[in-house]
C-alpha cells in the first residue's frame, strides 16, 4: 500500500493485525494504527482516552511468544508487534440487588456472591494482564479474606476491560468481584455524610424556595449584581 | 447429533442385506450406451434450463450454468478512470493469483528459476480446495503401470474430450511430482519396504493413487506453505498478501497481461501490482452453488480466475460441465456437502438405497455414479430424507473393516472418523448418508502444455484451467494437475519474464468490456468477481437503508488520521 | 517519550517562577471583561466555519458548519421500504444512549413500573460520562446553598441560562449525590464521613463531589451494574437509533435501530422515548481535537431536530481549556479541571501565569488562545501542536507531598506510560472541544416541544446557558435523567399511541429536495467518525448486487 507522504521521512514499522501484515508509521497507538491500515473501527473503540476498557488488546512479537496486554488506544505500536483484540470476553456475574447486600455477622459477602473465588491459586496471571497495573491478585486475596475495603481500594482504577477474566485459568472474573466489593463498600461501609442528609431534608422542606423564586424573577442587571456580590470561598 | 430413529430403521435394512452383498460382490458396471442415457437424463449438466448462452466475450454463444454466466458477464468492480496507474504499489516479476497447491507450486518454481514472486491470496496463504482433498495423487510409477496407461485412463474418464497434449503432460510429469513433494517433506503412505502404498480409484485401470492417509491435500498444502514461509524468512524473493484478492487484471499497450489490481477485503483499500507475468491459480467454482447444490469447496471458491481471464480475452473450455462428487455428506446438517472421499468406496464400501439394496457399482466414474444416485432418489423414490429435508443414500462404510480387517478405517480414514465422531456418529460401524455435491470444475481457462494461456503474459494452473480432464475428472488427477501444471506455470512464467518487453500499463480492456456489456444490454449485471459468497441472514443489502460506511461526505482529517486520538 | 530537550528551557523558567506564583494570585476578571475576552478569542465567535441553517425549527440561525451539516442531513432510511407493521420491540420507555443520563432515566423509569429498553450505539455505558474526571456539584454543606449554586451557574452561563432549569438542577443536586451513594458510589470522603469537596472554576463554594479523578467511571460502573441487576430493563448494544418513529397524532412513538455490524434494522415501538445521546465532540468543530468518546456525533440533535424540536444555544460549544497537547497519542484528551481546583496554574513559555486558573472554561480557553496566537508565547510540540503549561507539581507544594498521587491517580498513570512524571513535571495543554453548552430545548423535566420525547443530559440545552461550569455536566445528567425517567414512565401509563408513521421523514426529504441541497448533505445521524486512512475509490459493493447505471457506490 502506498505510504502517506509525510513532510519528513517517518519510520515505517511492520505490525500484524490478526495475522495480516501491514506497514504503519511509528508513533501510532494500536488503535490509530488500525485506522491507518484502513479499518473503520466498530468494536473495540470507546473513549479513546484510556478510561472505558473497550479496546482490550493482546499482543506479542514475531520473535517472542510471551503474551502481553494493553489498551489499544494507549499503547504505542512497536516493530513486529502481532496484535489481536478481544473487545468482549465471556464472564459470569452474580445477580444481586444493592439493598439486599448487607453482610451478615461474620459473612464474607463476596464469597457468598462468588463462591468460586476460593479456587484462586495465586498464579498472578490476572495481575500481569491488567493494563492499569492494578494488583489484581492482591485484591483477589483480600476478597477471599473478606476484606472488602481493601478490595475497593486496590481495585479502584479498574476499567472493566475484561482482560483478567480472559486469562484466569480458574475461570474467575476479578473485575466483577471488585465491582461488587466497591458497591458494597460505597453503600454500607463508607462513613455516612450527615451534612448531605441534612441538606436533602432542608430542600424537601422548602427552605430555599422563596429566595430562589426571587432570583428567577430578577432582571439580568439585578442578577449580575447579586452575582458579583458573592463571597468567594478560598479554594484551599 | 446421532441418527434419528426413523433413519436407524433404514440402517437396520442396510445391515440386513450386508452379508448377502459381501458374498455376491458389487453390481456389474453399466454398459456404455446405458451409461450415456443415464447421464443425459439425470446429471445436472444436462438440465438445459439451468444454463444459458453467453452473450459477450471469447466464448460468446456457448452455454454455461446460469450462476457462472452471471459472473462471466459481470461488470467490473472498478471505474478505470479513477485508478491512478502511475502509483504502482508492488513491482514484481511474477504475480501468482491464489495460493492453493497450484499457486504454491507455481510460486516455488518461479522463484527457484530466478523470478521475484508476489502471491495474492484472498484468504490466508494456503486456504484453498487443496486442503480438503483427501484421497490422493495419481502417478504411474509402478512396474505394472505406465504413463501410457495413465494417459488412457485420463482420456477415457474425460470421455475423450481432453486435450491430448495436456493429458500427456499430466501423465508424464506425475511421477516427478510425487518425488518433488517428497523432497519437500510430504509424508506419503508407504509399505514397510519403502514403496508407495497405492490405491485404486474410480476409472483407473491400475492402482496408482499416492496418499497421506485421508489428509493428502492438507499434508501437501502445509508442506508447500511451510516451504514458502521458510524461503521468505531466508530473504528469498517470495512474498504474499493475505485477504487481498485480485479484482481486475492489468494489461499493457502491447496486449500483454501486466499485473493486477488487488483489494483488501477488510478495508476496501486497493493496490496496483505491476508484474511481468501473472499465474492464475484461483481454483474452483463451488461457492456459486450451481443449481442449488451444496459443495465440497472452500469459502473462496467463486470462480474469480475465470472472470478475470475472460475479461482480458482468454477463452474457456468445457464450461458447460461441472463435476458433482457422488458422495457428499447429506447428514448431519453441519457437514452438508462435505466430501466423503471416493477412497471409502475404493476400500470396499457400497452405495445402497433406503431398503439396503445396491443400485450401482460403487466405482463408476463420478458423473455416472452421481447420475445413478440422483435417479435412485428422484425417479425411484428410494432415498432417505433427513430431518432438514435433504435426501441421500447410504454409503455402507462398515463393509471396509469387514473386507480388509478391523482397524482399516481408523488407519486409512482418520479424518473422516474424527469428523463424524464430532456428531456422535460412528462411521466404522454405521453407514453414512451421502448425495452428490458440487465438487469440481472440469473445464476452465484454455492452456497449452506449458500452462500458458492464449493471452501473452497470463498463465494458469490447477482447477481454474481446463482441457486436462476433458469433461470429467478422475479421482487423484486434480491434486496431480495442481503440481504438474503449477510447476510448469512457474517455470514458464520465469522464462517469459526474461524475454518479455513490458509496455505501458492500461485498463483499456475494462473500458472495452463495459462497452461490450452495454451493447449487449448487460450493463446492469452484478459486479464480478464475486470474491465471497454471502450467507448472512436476511436481505442484503437492506432495502431502503444507507449503511454506516456510506455516511460521511467529509472526514475532517483527510489523510492525517494520526492527528486525532 | 519524555519532553524533548528544547522544552527544557521553558520548564526551567516555569520552575523558577514557582515561588513567586505561589504567593501572588492573579485575580478573576469582571463579567464585562469576560464578555470582551470571549468575543475576541473564543472559537464560537469566529466568523469562519459557520453557516446559517436552511430548514427546520432553527432556520436562519448560525451554527458551526459540521453541526449544520448533521442537522440538515439526509435520512438513512427510505420510509417506503420500511414495514412499520413489523415491530421488533414493543416497550413503555425506549432510551437511546447509555451514559449517565440514560441509565439514570432507565433506573427511575423502571422504579415507576415501566418496561424499559435501552438501545445504545456502542457498549452499555460507553459515553462521555465515563471520561468525566472532575466531579459533580451539589450544594450540601452548611456554608453553601442551592441559591449560591444557582447564582454560580447563571454567572458561568453569561446569565442566558433558562432559570427554571437551573433551579431544578441546583435543587435536586444533593439528592442526586445521595442517590448515587445509596447505589454504592464511592464518593471521596473525610474520615468523619463528610464529603471531600473541591472548588472548580466559576464557583464560589467548594461543592464538587468526586471519586478521585475517576468520577465518571466510578459512577458509570455502578449505574451500569445496577441496570444489569434490575428486571424489566433490557438493553441492546451496538445498535444506534437512526430515525425516530412518530404516530399520526404528532407524538414520538419509537425509533428505528440499526445493527452497526450487520446493517440489520430493528423497529421499536415505545410509548415514550428518552433521547440521551450526549455530545458532538467527534464532529471536530473548527477542527479541534476532542475529549469526547468515539460515539459523540450529535445523533440525538439531528433526530430531534428532524421531528420538529428546536435547539437553544446550538451554536455554543465549550472548549475545555486543558486538553492535552503532548505526547501525540494524547492530543485532545481531558486534563481535569480538578487540577486547577487544587492549584495548578496555566503558564506560558516564559514561566509567567496566563490567567487566574479558576476563570470559567470559555474565559480561560480564550486567554490561552490569545497567549498562543496573538502573543506567540505558547510552546510548540514536535508534531506542530501548540500549547501552554499547566503547573501540576505546584499542587503538592500547596497541599503536601502525595496529594497529586492521591487525587489524580489516573492522570499520573496515563502520562507515566510515556515517561512523563506529573509529580515533578508540568503538562502541556490547549483548548479542546469538550461540551455542547446548548442543545435541544427542554423543560424542567427535560421534556421537549414534541410530545413523547425527553432529552436529558448533554443533548438537552438551556441549563448551562452559554457556558457550562465544571461539575455541572455530571450533575445535569443525573438530575434530568431521573426526572425524565420518572415523567416518561408516568406518561407511558396514560398515553394511547396512534398509528405509526414515518411521514416526517418523507416531509424532511421533500424539503431538502425543494431547497436543492439533498445531494450535498451527508446522511445523518453520522453514527461514528471515520478515521480510516484514505477514503475508498469508486468501488462497487462486495457482494453480487445489481449496480444501477450511473450510480456511484462507495463500499
Amino acid at each position: 500500500m502506498a505510504e502517506v507522504a509525510e513532510k519528513e521521512k517517518v519510520q515505517m514499522l511492520d505490525i500484524y493485525v490478526m495475522g495480516k501484515r501491514y506497514k504503519v508509521p511509528e508513533g501510532l497507538t494500536i488503535q490509530t494504527a488500525l485506522e491507518y491500515c484502513g479499518y473503520h473501527i466498530i468494536r473495540g473503540c470507546g473513549c479513546r482516552a484510556g478510561f472505558c476498557g473497550a479496546c482490550g488488546t493482546i499482543y506479542n512479537f514475531t520473535y517472542d511468544p510471551t503474551i502481553r496486554y494493553a489498551l489499544g488506544c494507549q499503547k504505542e505500536i512497536e516493530q513486529n508487534m502481532v496484535i489481536t483484540q478481544i473487545p468482549f470476553f465471556p464472564a459470569t456475574e452474580a445477580e444481586y440487588t444493592i439493598e439486599d447486600l448487607e453482610p451478615e455477622e461474620g459473612e464474607n459477602k463476596l464469597l457468598t456472591l462468588y463462591p468460586d473465588i476460593i479456587t484462586c491459586f495465586g498464579c498472578n496471571n490476572c495481575t500481569k494482564t491488567c493494563p492499569q497495573d492494578l494488583e489484581v491478585m492482591e485484591f483477589m486475596a483480600a476478597a477471599i479474606r473478606g476484606d472488602i475495603k481493601r478490595v475497593a481500594e486496590l481495585s479502584f482504577d479498574c476499567l472493566i476491560c475484561g482482560l483478567c477474566a480472559a486469562r484466569c485459568p480458574q475461570g474467575l472474573q476479578p473485575y466483577n468481584i471488585a465491582l461488587a466489593a466497591r458497591r458494597i463498600y460505597g453503600h454500607y461501609m463508607a462513613p455516612k455524610s450527615q451534612h448531605n442528609l441534612n441538606r436533602v431534608i432542608e430542600i424537601e422542606e422548602g427552605k430555599f424556595d422563596a429566595e430562589l423564586e426571587e432570583l428567577k424573577k430578577a432582571s439580568e442587571a439585578e442578577l449580575r449584581k447579586r452575582y458579583a456580590a458573592r463571597e468567594i470561598e478560598s479554594a484551599k | 447429533m446421532p441418527y434419528p430413529a426413523y433413519m436407524e430403521e433404514s440402517i437396520r435394512k442396510v445391515e440386513a442385506t450386508r452379508a448377502e452383498r459381501l458374498k455376491k460382490g458389487p453390481l456389474p458396471r453399466i454398459p456404455e450406451a446405458e451409461r450415456e442415457a443415464l447421464v443425459n437424463k439425470f446429471h445436472p449438466d444436462y438440465r438445459k434450463e439451468e444454463m444459458r448462452e453467453l452473450k459477450v466475450g471469447p466464448n460468446k454463444g456457448e452455454r454455461t450454468p446460469r450462476e457462472v454466466a452471471d459472473l462471466l458477464e459481470g461488470s467490473s468492480r472498478i471505474d478505470p478512470d479513477k485508478i491512478d496507474l502511475g502509483k504502482v504499489d508492488y513491482d514484481v516479476d511474477v504475480l501468482v493469483v491464489g495460493c492453493g497447491g497450484a499457486g504454491g507450486s507455481a510460486a516455488l518454481l518461479a522463484e527457484e528459476n530466478g523470478a521475484s514472486v508476489l502471491i495474492s491470496s484472498k484468504l490466508r496463504l494456503g486456504d484453498a480446495n487443496t486442503i480438503g482433498a483427501q484421497a490422493g495423487t495419481q502417478a504411474a510409477d509402478r512396474p505394472n503401470d505406465s504413463p501410457a496407461i495413465h494417459y488412457l485412463d485420463i482420456m477415457g474418464g474425460g470421455h475423450f474430450t481432453n486435450d491430448p497434449d495436456l493429458a500427456e503432460a499430466l501423465a508424464k510429469d506425475a511421477p516427478d511430482a510425487i518425488r518433488w513433494l517428497e523432497s519437500l517433506g510430504v509424508e506419503w503412505d508407504k509399505e514397510p519396504d519403502g514403496s508407495y502404498h497405492e490405491l485404486s480409484g474410480g476409472g483407473c485401470a491400475v492402482r496408482r493413487m499416492h496418499s497421506c492417509r485421508d489428509y493428502t491435500g492438507l499434508e501437501e498444502m502445509r508442506t508447500i506453505r511451510d516451504e514458502m514461509r521458510q524461503r521468505n524468512m531466508h530473504g528469498r524473493k517470495i512474498d504474499w498478501l493475505e485477504f487481498e484478492p485480485v479484482i481486475e487484471l492489468l494489461m499493457d499497450d502491447r496486449g500483454q497481461v501486466a499485473g493486477a489490481i488487488l483489494m483488501n477485503l477488510e478495508t476496501k483499500q486497493m493496490s496496483v501490482v505491476r508484474a511481468r507475468a501473472v499465474v492464475m491459480a484461483t481454483g474452483g467454482v463451488g461457492r456459486t452453488h450451481i443449481q442449488g447444490f451444496p459443495t465440497t469447496n472452500h469459502y473462496g471458491a467463486t470462480a474469480d480466475g475465470l472472470v478475470l481471464a475472460y475479461r482480458v480475452g482468454c477463452p474457456l473450455i468445457h464450461m458447460d460441465t461441472m463435476q458433482y462428487h457422488p458422495t457428499g455428506a447429506a447428514f448431519p446438517p453441519q457437514i452438508l456437502g462435505l466430501l466423503i472421499t471416493e477412497k471409502v468406496r475404493t476400500l470396499g464400501a457400497e452405495l445402497v438405497n433406503c431398503d439396503g439394496e445396491q443400485f450401482v457399482h460403487p466405482l463408476e466414474a463420478r458423473d455416472t455414479e452421481a447420475s445413478a444416485e440422483i435417479r435412485e432418489c428422484k425417479e425411484r423414490g428410494k432415498g432417505v430424507t433427513t430431518p432438514t429435508g435433504e435426501v441421500g443414500l447410504w454409503e455402507d462404510s462398515p463393509m471396509v473393516d469387514i473386507i480388509r480387517g478391523e482397524g482399516t478405517i481408523a488407519r486409512e480414514l482418520p479424518a473422516m472418523v474424527r469428523q463424524f465422531a464430532r456428531f456422535d456418529i460412528d462411521m466404522i460401524h454405521k453407514p453414512m448418508l451421502v448425495y452428490p455435491t458440487l465438487h469440481y470444475q472440469n473445464g476452465g481457462i484454455k492452456i497449452k502444455a506449458d500452462a500458458s494461456t492464449l493471452v501473452p503474459g497470463l498463465f494458469a494452473a490447477g482447477e481454474c484451467e481446463g482441457g486436462v480432464h476433458g469433461r470429467n475428472r478422475l479421482i487423484g488427477n486434480s491434486t496431480l494437475d495442481l503440481f504438474v501444471f503449477g510447476r510448469r506455470a512457474g517455470r514458464a512464467a520465469a522464462k517469459w519474464i526474461k524475454e518479455v518487453k513490458p509496455g505501458k500499463l492500461t485498463l483499456e480492456h475494462v473500458r472495452q468490456w463495459q462497452r461490450e456489456l452495454k451493447e449487449a444490454g448487460l450493463e446492469s449485471m452484478p459486479v464480478s468477481p464475486m470474491l465471497l459468497p454471502n450467507y448472512a441472514r436476511g436481505n442484503r443489502p437492506v432495502p431502503g437503508f444507507v449503511p454506516l460506511g456510506e455516511a460521511s461526505e467529509y472526514t475532517p482529517f483527510g489523510d492525517r488520521a494520526v492527528r486525532w486520538i | 517519550m519524555p519532553y524533548p530537550a528544547y522544552m527544557e528551557e521553558s520548564i526551567r523558567k516555569l520552575e523558577a517562577s514557582r515561588q513567586r506564583r505561589m504567593k501572588g494570585e492573579i485575580p478573576l476578571i469582571s463579567s464585562d471583561e469576560r464578555d470582551i475576552m470571549v468575543r475576541k478569542y473564543h472559537p464560537d465567535y469566529r466568523e469562519t466555519g459557520k453557516r446559517k441553517l436552511l430548514l427546520g425549527p432553527n432556520k436562519g440561525e448560525t451554527m458551526p458548519e459540521e453541526l449544520a451539516n448533521q442537522l440538515e442531513g439526509n435520512s438513512r432510511v427510505d420510509p417506503d421500504k420500511v414495514d412499520l407493521s413489523k415491530i421488533d420491540y414493543d416497550v413503555d420507555v425506549l432510551i437511546i444512549g447509555s451514559g449517565g443520563a440514560a441509565l439514570s432515566a432507565a433506573l427511575l423509569a423502571q422504579e415507576k413500573g415501566a418496561k424499559v429498553l435501552i438501545a445504545t450505539k456502542l457498549r452499555l455505558g460507553d459515553s462521555n460520562t465515563i471520561g468525566a474526571e472532575g466531579g459533580t456539584q451539589a450544594a450540601d454543606r452548611p456554608s453553601d446553598s442551592p441559591v449560591l449554586h444557582y447564582l454560580d451557574t447563571m454567572g458561568g452561563g453569561h446569565f442566558e441560562n433558562v432559570s427554571e432549569l437551573v433551579w431544578a438542577m441546583a435543587r435536586d443536586a444533593p439528592m442526586a449525590i445521595k442517590w448515587l451513594e445509596d447505589l454504592g458510589v464511592n464518593w471521596d470522603k473525610e474520615p468523619d464521613g463528610s464529603m471531600r469537596e473541591l472548588e472548580l472554576a466559576g464557583e464560589c463554594r467548594r461543592r464538587v463531589h468526586s471519586c478521585k479523578d475517576y468520577t465518571g467511571l466510578e459512577v458509570m460502573r455502578v449505574l451500569r451494574d445496577e441496570v444489569r441487576c434490575r428486571d424489566n430493563i433490557d438493553y441492546i448494544e451496538f445498535e444506534p437509533a437512526i430515525e425516530l418513529i412518530m404516530d399520526d397524532k404528532g407524538r414520538v412513538a419509537g425509533a428505528i435501530l440499526v445493527n452497526l455490524e450487520t446493517n440489520e434494522l430493528s423497529l421499536v415501538r415505545a410509548k415514550a422515548v428518552i433521547m440521551a445521546t450526549g455530545g458532538l465532540g467527534r464532529l471536530h468543530t473548527q477542527g479541534f481535537p476532542t475529549t469526547n468518546h468515539y460515539g459523540a456525533t450529535a445523533d440525538g440533535l439531528a433526530m430531534a431536530y428532524q421531528v420538529g424540536c428546536s435547539l437553544i444555544y446550538g451554536d455554543s460549544i465549550q472548549y475545555h481549556p486543558t486538553g492535552a497537547v503532548y505526547p501525540l497519542q494524547f492530543v485532545g484528551i481531558l486534563i481535569t479541571e480538578n487540577v486547577r481546583g487544587l492549584g495548578g496554574q496555566i503558564i506560558n513559555i516564559d514561566g509567567e501565569q496566563v490567567a487566574c486558573n479558576l476563570e470559567p472554561r470559555d474565559i480561560l480557553a480564550s486567554f490561552e488562545i490569545r497567549e498562543c496566537t496573538e502573543r506567540h508565547k505558547g510552546i510548540t510540540t514536535p508534531a506542530g501542536n501548540v500549547g501552554v503549561w499547566e503547573d501540576i507539581p505546584l499542587i503538592d507544594m500547596i497541599h503536601g507531598e502525595g496529594t497529586i498521587a492521591r487525587r489524580l491517580p489516573s492522570l499520573v498513570h496515563k502520562f507515566s506510560r510515556f515517561n512523563i512524571d506529573l509529580i515533578h513535571e508540568p503538562v502541556l495543554v490547549y483548548p479542546t472541544l469538550h461540551y455542547q453548552n446548548g442543545g435541544v430545548r427542554m423543560d424542567a423535566n427535560s421534556a421537549t416541544e414534541v410530545p413523547g420525547l425527553w432529552v436529558p443530559g448533554e443533548v438537552g440545552g438551556g441549563v448551562h446557558g452559554r457556558n457550562r461550569l465544571g461539575g455541572n455536566a455530571t450533575l445535569d445528567i443525573y438530575v434530568f435523567g431521573r426526572r425524565a425517567g420518572r415523567e416518561a414512565a408516568e406518561y407511558a401509563k396514560e398515553v394511547k399511541l396512534g398509528k405509526l408513521t414515518l411521514d416526517h421523514v418523507r416531509q424532511w426529504q421533500r424539503e431538502l429536495e425543494q431547497l436543492g441541497i439533498a445531494k450535498e448533505r451527508p446522511f445523518s445521524p453520522m453514527l461514528l467518525p471515520n478515521y480510516a486512512r484514505q477514503p475508498s475509490d469508486y468501488l462497487a459493493d462486495l457482494y453480487t448486487e445489481k449496480l444501477q447505471p450511473g450510480l456511484v457506490k462507495l463500499a
